[in-house]
């Protein structure tokens, strides 16, 4: 028996179940997470836990990234330069001895944001491609003004004595405890996004890259929208970049540098861009394969560059994308027999 | 006579060497139903363009509620009260038609710059959205894609979204374009229900539409208003007929 | 700071200023005609200068090499073209960045595993090594002054193929109106390719011309290819006359900047201040230049689309 419709093309989405099923993903991503170590601790591996650090804070900035690409539509190529400034407030602050927590973060969230403000003033005006040159070109400026910093490091960086303490607890030196600090601090910035893109401001972007002069019409003063999510996103990557500096207890212009920015849109779009916990998915997948890869031969490069061309020439919808079709394939075949 | 709501004085525009708008002067009374009819090429969507604020008039004055809004843009001019309908269907395609209208409403009513809770599951927002889809007979299409929407559905999602924002006056840009036959027909009965609530300025093709709905005309030819009077007059005018209108009307 | 110096600075402004305009050209011709994003023009010109020492170490002439490096560089920007680009025009510009940032890594990765990852050189050709005496006491590379003038001449010869030949006509036509082009029954496939082409010749050609001044190592294209950028921000995207007039710009600031910047600072602060500011401030120059420059026009000096 057939439902009669007005248009058959057009199906009734059913909300509150569907926000349900797009809760489940990222729910069993933190479980996986927050479970893990215990795994690796049977395994004994230390450099387990070290690298999926490594992948939550990358996932915190890649959710900034995703943020403004996959809800904002502003293809921003300069992400790493706030990840950069970020660690470089933990290192100058920790080389004038100063090392709480307390104090480097705030400090590394907010220089992060007031370059996004002020670099976001005048990318802004642009648009498409001129926005993405142009960030790139600001996140290069970051990366050869870290260079010259003569007293902080110059070209070579700058290692820090200890990681960051917190409140004058030395927490952050266990590694398991620092594991699931990073943890919590990608749960929260996960619900953060989520929740602003869910709420009237989110909303606002999602219509601007869906068509920004219908917006403006509409009497929303785009430019403001977009600046506000700039600066948000400048400050995640801000805090991704404290959490590096304390991970890697080194920070180097290298954070900086455009081909970072380039992999951080990589893990997004191998994760799926607009769907957040792709985000995460993309850069455990980009970091894990980095590892995997260069375990066979250190021109991994080779194999990874043509693989992208590949996803690009072939591939929607990154990861998250294959598995849902393939999913679907399955379930196909099962209502089927 | 009432303060006009919108009022054009000498408005020219020319591209390179050609003059699109010569000089128009005319204006929409509140609650009028004003039409603007003329052949193709007369510059009829160009004038719309420099009402809503997309184009800038190189010279004359646009007055809205008796205010200069001559220099004004487009979210400015939206702010005062002044919605818009495209030519070509302008909706956001991967919302759902209630969530287009919800933020037509977030647009008129309150802050945007809220960051936390749910936005679609705001009642201030979604029960005007809603009342205003079923004013244009869309309450059973709420929540799919605009995208997905049939032609018609979509002019009157762009109906609904204009709507919510309880402008002072609504710019129709050819709504019935493209539109069959029975969707024209419900269109109409829509736009006639909504007359008087708030001044409309109608650009239109359709004659069967126009002469249905107007309180005035205007008829606007290579940029210059030719006459202006109510259906009967234009639909009487010896130099209409000839010029234009010939034997759309029979 | 001496009046030589000054001058002698002028020059190498001037010498990268050009080198810019040679591989900016190519970017926003692809760009303005295909609206195509291509990262990996910088390794086209990375290329450029490996291929002109390997053909140098073939032939032992620096001409036979230029000129077999000028030819495998178009070969290799039509190939790429063919596999690639090709399947990406009229996509998503973040597709366009994604597959040719691939492409990067593949090529800097694999100029590694063929070359090493230690820099290599290549001599200068005899007849046109050592210095000139431009004015008395005032010595200059020979070598500069053939870059400043190859570079000049291909700026010359870019005009006159862009305002003057039916191919010139339909690459401006493009960089306006890429449908109107098609409409025309221009064979837009064929016109795509050799711009393409064209475009990665000059950036090799750009890399073939500095390799016996810098040293030829992986990644040497991506620090370029940001200026690049830059340049071509600030003269407008698709406009030939804007790269031109920008790169010379880029390179005048960016080199006079790095050059004089402690020196003009001394005379406002203390010179172990300056020291530490002046390189930092220097590094910024070009880009404050290019933000203030969009922010006053943002479709830069010269914008070629009539949006």
């Amino acid at each position: 028996m057939k439902a009669p419709s007005a248009s058959p093309s057009a199906p009734v989405t059913s909300p509150p179940r569907s926000r349900l099923r797009s809760l489940a993903l990222p729910a069993l991503l933190f479980v996986a997470l927050a479970i893990l170590p215990l795994a690796a601790l049977a395994a004994s591996a230390g450099y387990v836990l070290d690298l999926f650090t490594r992948v939550m804070i990358f996932s915190v900035a890649a959710l900034s990234v995703d943020l403004l690409i996959g809800y904002a539509a502003l293809v921003t190529f300069g992400q790493a330069a706030f990840v950069g400034i970020g660690a470089y407030a933990v290192g100058i602050l920790s080389s004038h001895g100063i090392t709480d927590a307390l104090v480097a973060l705030p400090v590394a969230m907010t220089a992060a944001g007031l370059f996004a403000l002020l670099t976001g003033i005048v990318c802004l005006r642009t648009k498409g491609v001129y926005f993405i040159m142009i960030t790139l070109a600001f996140g290069q400026m970051a990366f050869f003004t870290a260079s010259s910093l003569a007293p902080y490091g110059g070209d070579d960086g700058l290692t820090l004595a200890d990681r960051n303490t917190l409140a004058g607890l030395a927490l952050f030196g266990r590694p398991l405890v620092f594991y699931y600090v990073v943890l919590a601090v990608l749960i929260a910035s996960y619900a953060l996004c989520r929740s602003l893109v869910a709420s009237r401001f989110g909303r606002v972007l999602r219509g601007t890259k869906e068509n920004a002069l219908r917006m403006t019409t509409l009497g929303f003063r785009v430019y403001r929208f977009q600046l506000v999510a700039y600066v948000i996103a400048g400050m995640l990557s801000g805090l991704a970049g404290f959490l590096l500096a304390n991970a890697t207890e080194f920070v180097s212009p290298a954070y900086m540098s455009w081909q970072r920015s380039g992999e951080l849109i990589i893990m997004v779009l191998l994760g799926g861009i607009g769907t957040l916990h792709g985000a995460i998915v993309g850069a455990a997948a980009f970091l894990l394969l980095e590892e995997w890869l260069a375990g066979f031969t250190e021109h991994w490069k080779m194999i990874f560059g043509p693989l992208l061309v590949l996803v690009v020439v072939f591939v929607r919808g990154g990861l998250i994308g294959i598995a849902a079709a393939l999913g679907r394939a399955v379930a196909r075949r099962f209502g089927r027999g | 006579m009432a303060e006009p709501v919108l009022a054009l004085r000498d408005v020219r525009k020319q591209f390179g060497g050609l003059v699109v708008s010569d000089n128009v002067t005319f204006s929409v009374a509140p609650g009028e139903l004003h039409a603007i009819i003329g052949p193709n090429g007369a510059g009829k969507t160009t004038l719309i363009n420099q009402i809503s604020g997309v184009l800038m008039p190189d010279s004359g004055t646009i007055l809205f509620g008796g205010r200069d809004i001559t220099r004004l843009g487009p979210p400015e001019r939206a702010r005062l009260g002044l919605a818009r309908s495209f030519q070509i269907t302008s909706v956001l395609p991967g919302f759902s038609a209630l969530e287009n209208v919800a933020l037509a409403v977030q647009a008129r009513s309150g802050s945007s710059f809220r960051f936390f809770g749910d936005a679609a599951g705001e009642t201030a927002l979604n029960e005007p959205a809603l009342a205003a889809l079923a004013e244009v007979g869309l309450a059973d299409r709420a929540e799919v894609p605009a995208g997905h929407l049939a032609h018609g559905e979509k002019r009157a999602l762009e109906l609904a979204m204009a709507l919510v924002t309880e402008p002072k006056l609504l710019l129709l840009d050819e709504p019935m374009a493209g539109t069959g036959r029975e969707e024209t027909a419900r269109l109409i009965g829509v736009l006639r229900r909504l007359k008087g609530r708030f001044a409309m300025m109608l650009v239109e093709h359709d004659m069967t539409a126009v002469f249905a709905l107007a309180d005035r005309i205007s008829v606007l030819i290579y940029g210059r208003i030719m006459i202006s009077g109510t259906p009967d007059e234009v639909r009487e005018d010896p130099q209409v007929v000839a010029a234009y209108l010939g034997d759309e009307l029979e | 700071m001496s009046t030589t110096l000054l001058i002698v600075q002028i020059l190498n402004g001037l010498q990268l200023g050009v080198l810019l305009f040679l591989i900016a050209a190519g970017l926003t011709l692809v760009f303005g005609v295909m609206d195509f994003i291509n990262l990996a023009h910088g390794v086209q010109y990375m290329l450029g200068a490996y291929l002109a020492v390997a053909f140098y170490g073939l032939t032992g002439s620096f001409f036979a090499a230029l000129v077999l490096a000028l030819a495998a560089a178009l070969v290799f920007g039509l190939l790429l073209e063919v596999l690639v680009f090709r399947h990406l025009y009229g996509r998503d510009h973040l597709d366009h960045v994604i597959a040719t940032f691939g492409i990067i890594l593949f090529l800097n990765s694999a100029v590694k595993l063929v070359w090493g990852a230690a820099p290599l050189s290549l001599p200068v050709p005899e007849a046109l090594s050592g210095s000139v005496a431009l004015a008395p006491g005032l010595l200059y590379p020979v070598w500069r002054l053939v870059i400043i003038g190859s570079g000049l001449a291909v700026a010359l010869l870019l005009y006159v193929l862009v305002s003057r030949t039916r191919i010139g006509m339909l690459v401006r036509a493009g960089a306006t109106n890429a449908e109107m082009v098609g409409a025309l029954g221009v064979d837009i496939r064929r016109l795509f390719s050799l711009v393409f082409g064209f475009g990665a010749m000059l950036a090799g050609f750009a890399g073939i011309m500095i390799a016996p001044i810098l040293s030829v190592e992986p990644g040497m294209g991506d620090t370029i290819l940001i200026l690049a950028f830059v340049v071509i921000v600030i003269g407008g995207i698709g406009s030939i006359r804007g790269a031109f007039v920008a790169a010379l710009l880029i390179g005048l600031v960016d080199t006079l900047g790095r050059s004089f910047s402690v020196d003009i600072l001394r005379l406002f602060m203390a010179s172990s201040t300056a020291r530490t500011v002046g390189p930092a401030l220097a590094s910024m120059l070009i880009y404050l230049l290019m933000a203030v420059v969009l922010y006053v026009r943002p479709t830069g000096l010269f914008p070629a689309k009539g949006r």
